[in-house]
């Protein structure tokens, strides 16, 4: 009889983009869980780890709305890559904290901050650098730009809901948060 | 004396006559999702949250008069389905961030949003300009999150007696306004302890001062789901007469 | 005359009555150009209602300017005819001519121009309003000869009278359009047919009243006429007439009212129009023998804001009528018989042809469609019963009234009484007005206007139905095609796609904004169109249209949220190649044009190297990655 085959390790991706890191941080509450979690994943492109770009995936999650061309570029890069995407987070999903700036003209934000804010050396212009990202005019959630296959509300999800949401995920299961678990703050 | 009874979901439920869908199922313990009702007024039937289908056919069940022998569904999967893309609908026409709100917790957009596990708001954002009015000395009026439920409209014309809330404009344009030429609430005779200053499902009609008071744990949907508080949308004997 | 007082003669022309506040509101936006702040505090003084309520009334019609429109105000007809005649070309003309972008005043505040919904010209269009005049039949000419009158800001009344001139275009006229019955026939009719001796010997308008609704003499047997000739309405839902007047006149009632739906929004329907112009005194006579048999006493006539030109001319005849002896008290010498009718002119808004919209409109308040039950056979304006009917079946109601119910059911096939009046636009050689009886096939129609080539035809508007060359040896019938008038026709060369985008961008719109699924629903609706428009659909976008039509389907408040799909699911099912032909391959597409979200930036750095853009495609993106 042959000894019962461990299946092969999920490959995950995470990357924060227009984020503050929260749902990053909320990722790591989940405490001494995430050694069981690496005994069913591996991670590939993640602040946890060092890498720089994201090669193909079982599953991609991303903080954080799209607020200028680079993220743009890594949401794409994420979505080609991995088989499932799930966004994480208040921002990821409707533009959160970030997407309050939407109903200001960008014109006027970056003109605000460049040209007559006091505190600039005269003649300071805004930034034009091709190396640069630029600015998108709106903060957009994830799934306006590319396809989202799962979303964890919340600003940000707790450890709790994190760690629900996948183990119903890598065992198969459509996830699930019931009451306490799911919530958009 | 015997009552008329109908059944929701196979379950039996007993009516008066005059009663709705909706307000039989809240006396009888039954929840059944809703925005715009509200057990003090007479049903609106605008938000649409309440929609079941009756003998087979689509109805709005807070504003269709119960009637014996009714067969209505209410938590099937393709009503729910329904029900959470209204939601998603009213969550991407305003400019809802629940992390920065002062209802949240306290909001039935919110709780209803988790008792149905929406996790997206799945459409499109409509980012709306709607600048906020903090023009009154004591309330605060975020029209960001108005999902014009008119709640606020018939306690005012209907219990204060003010008539400080009213709708313009039509379709996705659709906006609250208020009863001043300057359109600020200031200029209005409304006060803090009008009924309409109460009523708001969500949080366009804040108290100043107050926000965020009530610690994360304690709030009113903290504890239980929206579906749990059924005891407190039961209609109130005033509500149950003439509707129209 | 200063401001105030022309709010005070406007107020005092109508009795302070709030429920009159539409005509209010109208006659001194005529006077003053708009409806300011300090007008509407005004008018709610004197109306005596909140002052949120009246701008919220103001708020929610096209055609009430809550702020400044400018002296003239050009409104180009948006239907999809009037584009495949060229219209937004001839606007873009004007707009250069003035100076101004297509929805602002021009900087010197003099003029506006802009589009709006279907305005009825379809026969002849292009058509503009100017300051809610129609001109019909546009032409680069005449863009220019009216711009010049503009600059110069000449008086309307000194335009070329020829511009205002309306055809009727009658192409086929059948019992209705040809009926050569005279006024008050219809009615002497009814009143000889088996008087009941209470309603004869009746000594006043109370009594009258009473004896109406004891006797199954009399009216009843005209009511009976009505019932036998199976006549349905012919404004859309083709609710059985008799049915409807039998329960308004079994109603208990102060009042009784009747009115006739002149609302006519639905675009690409004209017949309304054309039979107001030409058988007014049918159409009234259709709503006396009503009054007559249910014991109505006031009747209206909501008619739509784009028919303002019809008010005096109707206003005429109903002038003449009360001399006749037709209306006002003791109609026709009977005792008791009051009855008059006022025309109550809409603001731009298609909602209001919705019938409990249509009241609510008619009480001075937004048309938001009614909670029903009740409905307005027992519930309708200021809470009494109320018939409301489509012009179309006053005047077959009168004929019927004449004729007697077994000469109308002659007519037509055997689930469908009658004739029915197209109004035929689009593709073909002879739009305008006709007239068949029931059951003649859609073949027949389109061989008889010169229609060629002909890839499809929109029956009964944008919330009807959209059919191929297949199924043109249908019929138009309640028991297979069903119409309010409206028949459109498109020829190979057009591209069923921008039909469909037209038609979605016209209920958004319209949507009253009343319940979620419409108002949001509609918007969103119209947002995947512009998507897939620009090229950067999908099939997971067409999914998303079947998605939100099974939302409106379910939970729509009125017609308008449960009909609004219909275009896209109808041309979906019968022209899907329209959609497909511009969907990427890709499953998934930006809900944006990516690239255009970086317009502000770059000209904030004056940027345009390659990094400065984005491309709408994730190949190429991933790529480069
Ligand atoms: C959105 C909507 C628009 C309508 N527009 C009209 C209209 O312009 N004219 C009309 O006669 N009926 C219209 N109707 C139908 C009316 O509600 C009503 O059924 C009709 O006036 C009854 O008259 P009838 O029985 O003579 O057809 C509309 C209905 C809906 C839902
Ligand atoms: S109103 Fe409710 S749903 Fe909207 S932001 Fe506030 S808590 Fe969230
Ligand atoms: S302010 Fe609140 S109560 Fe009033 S309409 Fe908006 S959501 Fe409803
Ligand atoms: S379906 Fe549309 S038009 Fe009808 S009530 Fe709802 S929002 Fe208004
Ligand atoms: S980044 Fe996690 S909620 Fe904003
Ligand atoms: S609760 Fe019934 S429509 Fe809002």
């Amino acid at each position: 009889m042959n000894a019962p085959q461990t299946p092969p390790k999920l490959k995950v991706a995470t990357c924060s983009l227009a984020g503050c890191f929260g749902c990053h941080m909320s990722f790591l509450d989940i405490d001494e869980r995430l050694l069981t979690l690496l005994e069913l994943v591996e991670f590939d492109r993640s602040p946890i780890t060092d890498i720089k770009h994201c090669g193909p995936c079982d599953i991609g999650i991303i903080e954080g709305g799209v607020c200028n061309a680079e993220n743009v570029h890594v949401l794409r890069e994420f979505r080609a890559n991995c088989r499932i995407l799930i966004a994480l987070g208040a921002c990821a999903i409707n533009g959160g904290l970030p997407a309050q700036r939407n109903h200001l003209d960008l014109r006027n934000i970056l003109e605000a901050i460049y040209a007559t804010d006091t505190g600039l050396a005269s003649g300071t212009q805004v930034p034009n650098d091709p190396e640069l990202p630029l600015t998108l005019n709106q903060v957009h959630p994830i799934h306006e730009v590319v396809k989202i296959d799962y979303f964890i509300p919340g600003c940000p999800p707790s450890g709790d809901a994190i760690w629900k949401f996948l183990t119903d995920l890598v065992a198969g299961q459509t996830p699930h948060l019931g009451h306490g678990l799911i919530h958009y703050d | 004396m015997m009552s008329a009874t109908f059944t929701i979901d196979g379950q039996e439920v007993p009516f008066t006559p005059g009663q709705s869908v909706m307000q039989a199922a809240l006396s009888a313990g039954v929840f059944i999702p809703h925005l715009c009702y509200h057990p003090e007024f007479r049903p609106h039937g605008s938000c649409k949250l309440c929609t079941v289908k009756v003998n087979g056919r689509p109805a709005t069940s807070c504003t269709l008069p119960a009637a014996a022998g009714m067969d209505v569904e209410s938590n099937t999967p393709e009503i729910l389905d329904k029900r959470r893309a209204l939601l998603q609908m009213l969550l991407v026409e305003g400019n809802h961030f629940c992390p920065s709100c002062e209802k949240s917790g306290n909001c039935k957009l919110q709780a209803l949003g988790y008792e149905l596990e929406v996790f997206t708001p799945h459409f499109n954002q409509f980012y709306p300009d709607r600048p906020v009015d903090a023009s009154h000395p004591d309330v605060l009026l975020d029209f960001n999150r108005c999902i014009l439920c008119e709640l606020c409209i018939r306690a005012s014309a209907e219990v204060d007696g003010k008539n400080v809330f009213a709708l313009s404009g039509r379709g996705i344009t659709k906006h609250l306004i208020v009863n001043a030429e300057s359109g600020k609430l200031a200029d209005t005779n409304f006060a803090l302890t009008d009924k309409a200053a109460q009523v708001c499902p969500v949080g366009v009609i804040l108290e100043k001062r107050v926000g965020f008071a009530v610690p994360i744990g304690q709030r009113h949907y903290d504890a239980a789901p929206f579906s749990a508080h059924v005891a407190e949308f039961k209609p109130t004997p005033e509500s149950q007469g003439e509707r129209s | 005359m200063n401001d105030t007082d022309a709010i005070r003669d406007v107020l005092s022309r109508h009795g302070n009555d709030g429920t009159r506040l539409m005509q209010i509101l109208r006659e001194t936006q005529e006077v003053l150009g708009w409806l300011s702040p300090a007008t509407l505090t005004a008018i709610a003084a004197g109306v005596n209602w909140p002052r949120a309520k009246v701008e919220g009334t103001a708020g929610f019609y096209s055609f009430f300017h809550t702020e400044p429109r400018g002296k003239y105000r050009v409104l180009w007809s948006d239907n999809i005819t009037d584009r495949m005649l060229g219209n937004m070309d001839l606007m873009q003309a004007m707009c250069q001519k003035l100076w101004l972008e297509p929805g602002h005043l021009s900087e010197d505040g003099l003029v506006s121009v802009d589009t709006t919904s279907c305005t009825g010209m379809c026969d002849q269009g292009p058509a503009v309003l100017v300051n809610y005049r129609a001109i019909p039949r546009m032409t680069l000419q005449r863009v220019e000869q009216m711009a010049e009158l503009i600059r110069k800001e000449a008086p309307m009344a000194d335009w070329p009278a020829d511009w205002f001139a309306i055809e009727d275009n009658i192409r086929r006229a059948d019992i209705l359009l040809g009926c050569t019955m005279l006024p008050g026939d219809a009615m002497k009719v009814s009143l000889a047919r088996g008087s009941a001796p209470a309603v004869e010997t009746a000594s006043n308008e109370r009594s009258f009243r009473e004896a109406v609704h004891s006797s199954d003499a009399g009216p009843g047997a005209t009511l009976d006429e009505i019932k036998k000739s199976g006549l349905r309405g012919r404004g859309g839902a083709g609710f059985t007439t008799g049915l409807k007047w039998e329960a308004c006149r079994n109603a208990p009632a102060q009042t009784r009212y009747v009115i006739c739906n002149a609302d006519e929004g639905e675009p690409g329907t004209f017949k309304d129009r054309v039979l107001l112009t030409r058988q007014p005194d049918l159409v009234f006579e259709g709503m006396t023998v009503a009054a007559y048999v249910t014991g109505a006493s006031k009747g209206y006539v909501y008619l739509r804001g784009e028919y303002r030109y019809l008010l005096e001319p109707l206003n005429s005849v109903l002038a003449g009528r009360r001399k006749a002896g037709l209306l006002g008290k003791n109609i026709l010498g009977r005792a008791g018989f009051d009855f008059d009718i006022e025309v109550h002119l809409g603001a731009g808004a298609y909602i209001c042809g919705e019938e409990s919209a249509l009241i609510e409109s008619l009480e001075g308040k937004r048309g938001v469609p009614r909670n029903r039950p009740p409905f307005p056979v027992t519930h309708g304006f200021l809470d009494q019963p109320t018939v409301v009917n489509n012009v179309e079946t006053f005047a077959a109601a009168a004929m019927i009234a004449g004729r007697g119910g077994d000469w109308y059911r002659s007519f037509g096939t055997a689930k469908s009484a009658g004739t029915k009046i197209l109004s035929i636009s689009g593709d073909c050689e002879r739009p305008g007005i006709y007239e068949y009886p029931f059951g003649v096939s859609v073949r027949q129609v389109l061989e008889e206007c010169g229609a060629k080539n002909t890839q499809a035809v929109q029956i009964s508007g944008p919330s009807g139905i959209c059919i191929s060359p297949k199924e043109f040896g249908r019929c138009i019938a309640f028991e297979d095609i069903p119409t309010a008038g409206a028949f459109m026709v498109f020829d190979q060369s057009r591209d069923i796609f921008e039909v469909v985008r037209n038609f979605v961008h016209f209920f958004a719109h319209e949507s009253c904004g009343f319940c979620t699924p419409c108002r949001v629903g509609t918007s969103l609706l119209k947002n995947l169109m512009d998507k897939i428009a620009a090229g950067h659909g999908t099939h997971y976008d067409l999914k998303e249209i079947q998605q939100l039509n099974s939302v409106l389907q379910i939970s729509a408040h009125c017609g308008l949220g449960h009909t609004a799909c219909n275009p896209l699911v109808h041309t979906l099912e019968r022209f899907r190649p329209a959609y497909e032909r511009r969907l990427k391959s890709l499953d998934f597409e930006p809900a944006f044009d990516l690239d255009a979200a970086l317009s502000h930036s770059r000209q904030m750095t004056g940027r345009d190297d390659a990094g400065a853009h984005l491309s709408n495609e994730l190949e190429t993106a991933a790529e480069k990655a």
